[in-house]
């Protein structure tokens, strides 16, 4: 459910475009995602959904060739301003990707990482309260507690994206992206993961690209549809999935040609 | 949206669902126009086979509710998908309680029939079936054609039903006052009226499930009632 009290906007996106080369991705997209929603970014492939979720951290500025335009304010603050700490940003802005990517590290290391080269946990104590802490939000404390010191390439792929998530907010961070993070998951490790996501927007503002329909409808409270790099339609995830305003929604939605 | 599903057995799916919702709609002005015919022309031979067809009906109404639930489970349809699912099977359910009134007046019509009397209120209740007959073949036409303009115009007929049926029931309460030495067959005719007359509500039912289907809401405006006989000077 939309709780309308506290749509306090987090993340401001105006005219945002995007290049790669001469390629334009996106064409000015306006978006104002709100703070401890989780916002589904949905579209068929190639509609600028992924690009768009990587404006969020600057992401795309390790893109070779790639040209953002326009502005992304988190805080109303422009992210793309000179002052802007690139670093400091993405630990403020973690991001969680399709196929889970731990280090070949211990599970320990893996979440301890972000907190040691951000300088975040100056005694092995502190560390050792931070690792334990995000393992506990990311719900996979119970499952690792006795072995911290295994390789995270061991674990299961849903236990290694929740591996993932507890290094994301190990360091703090306000905004969590996901890109499509259930796609290699089995259903009940999607579930868990599901069950996370939703446990986590009381603390974090959540901005999650699915192709999956059911997916956006179970955990977003908004969702937006983009088509061919422009934002077709935005607004509650209930409105969007059961009535939605565009033609172009209601067809992607439905699975119609569009 | 006339736009087909890239999976193309789900448009076979949502086909199906409506066809269901087509015979048993057919099924129901079936039972009804034999039922009105029965006992407007005097004539017990048909009686038996509309109180046995309503078990079609009653099938039929199942074989829809077991279909929709498939569909919703292995197409987790969305948007306009999700609600004309949802309102074929209330249309069911409406068509379905047709058939149940359809059968009632059967029953009714048969004691009328065998009293071997001639009462003037057939005439008016003919008139008032003939008009909820016309409101039926109309809702399931808009249902057909997803017309959710001619759904509306159904809508508002119900009105000239309530009226004619507030009439006719004051009638047949002056009657059986009167201590008319059939006051049985009055109350009959009083029930077989009434049951046309809910009959009529429930086709602005379809007619309202038609609307919702197309445009995602229900009718703004509150229908236009005009059946007297049910107000008790309360709200409801």
């Amino acid at each position: 459910m939309v709780n309308s009290e506290a749509s306090e906007v987090k993340i401001k996106a105006r005219e945002v475009t995007v290049h790669y080369g001469e390629a334009r991705a996106l064409h000015g997209i306006d978006l104002d995602l709100n703070a401890n929603e989780v916002t589904a970014l949905i579209g068929p492939s190639g509609c600028g959904k992924s690009t768009f979720l990587r404006c969020i951290n600057r992401m795309n500025d390790v893109i070779e060739g790639c040209r953002v335009g326009g502005a992304v304010s988190i805080d109303d603050q422009n992210i793309y301003s000179d002052e802007i700490d690139v670093v400091e940003l993405r630990a403020r802005v973690g991001m969680v990707f399709q196929k889970p990517n731990p280090f070949p590290k211990s599970i320990y290391d893996n979440v301890a990482y972000g907190p040691r080269i951000h300088g975040m946990a100056p005694s092995r104590a502190q560390l050792d309260a931070v690792v334990e802490a995000s393992l506990k939000r990311a719900g996979l404390w119970e499952e690792v507690k006795d072995r911290l010191d295994a390789p995270g390439t061991g674990l299961s792929g849903g236990q290694q994206q929740r591996l993932c998530i507890a290094r994301a907010i190990a360091v703090n961070p306000a905004i969590v992206l996901m890109d499509e993070p259930c796609s290699a998951l089995d259903p009940i490790a999607t579930a868990v993961i599901e069950e996370l996501i939703e446990e986590l927007r009381r603390d974090y503002t959540i901005v999650i690209v699915t192709h999956s329909m059911q997916q956006a409808a179970r955990i977003s409270q908004r969702t937006a549809y983009f088509h061919l790099g422009n934002l077709v339609e935005h607004g509650p995830t209930q409105a969007i999935f059961t009535k939605p305003e565009n033609q172009q929604t209601e067809a992607y939605i439905s699975g119609k040609i569009g | 949206m006339n736009e087909n599903h890239i999976v193309s057995s789900f448009d076979e799916d949502l086909a199906e669902l409506n066809q269901l919702v087509a015979r048993l709609g057919g099924l129901a002005e079936q039972q009804l126009a034999a039922a009105i015919d029965a006992l407007e022309n005097r004539d017990a031979s048909s009686i038996d086979k509309i109180i046995a067809g309503d078990a079609e009906l009653d099938q039929l109404e199942q074989d829809l509710n077991d279909r929709a639930i498939e569909v919703i489970a292995m197409r987790a349809p969305m948007a306009t998908d999700l609600r004309s699912i949802l309102s074929a099977v209330k249309i069911a359910t409406v068509l379905e309680r047709v058939g149940d009134y359809s059968k009632n007046i059967a029953k009714r019509s048969l004691v009328i029939i065998n009293e071997e009397t001639n009462r003037a209120e057939t005439i008016s209740l003919a008139r008032i079936a003939n008009i909820v007959q016309g409101m039926l073949r109309q809702a399931l036409d808009a249902y057909a054609t997803a017309n959710a303009d001619l759904a509306m115009e159904v809508w508002e007929r119900d009105e000239e039903v309530d009226e004619l049926y507030t009439s006719l029931h004051s009638d047949l309460l002056r009657v059986i006052a009167s201590g008319h030495e059939q006051a049985s067959v009055s109350s009959h005719f009083l029930f077989i009226a009434k049951n046309i007359e809910r009959i009529g509500d429930h086709t602005t039912a379809v007619a309202e499930q038609v609307y919702f289907q197309v445009h995602g809401e229900m009718p703004a405006e509150e229908r236009p009632k005009a059946d007297a006989s049910s107000q008790t000077g309360e709200s409801d």
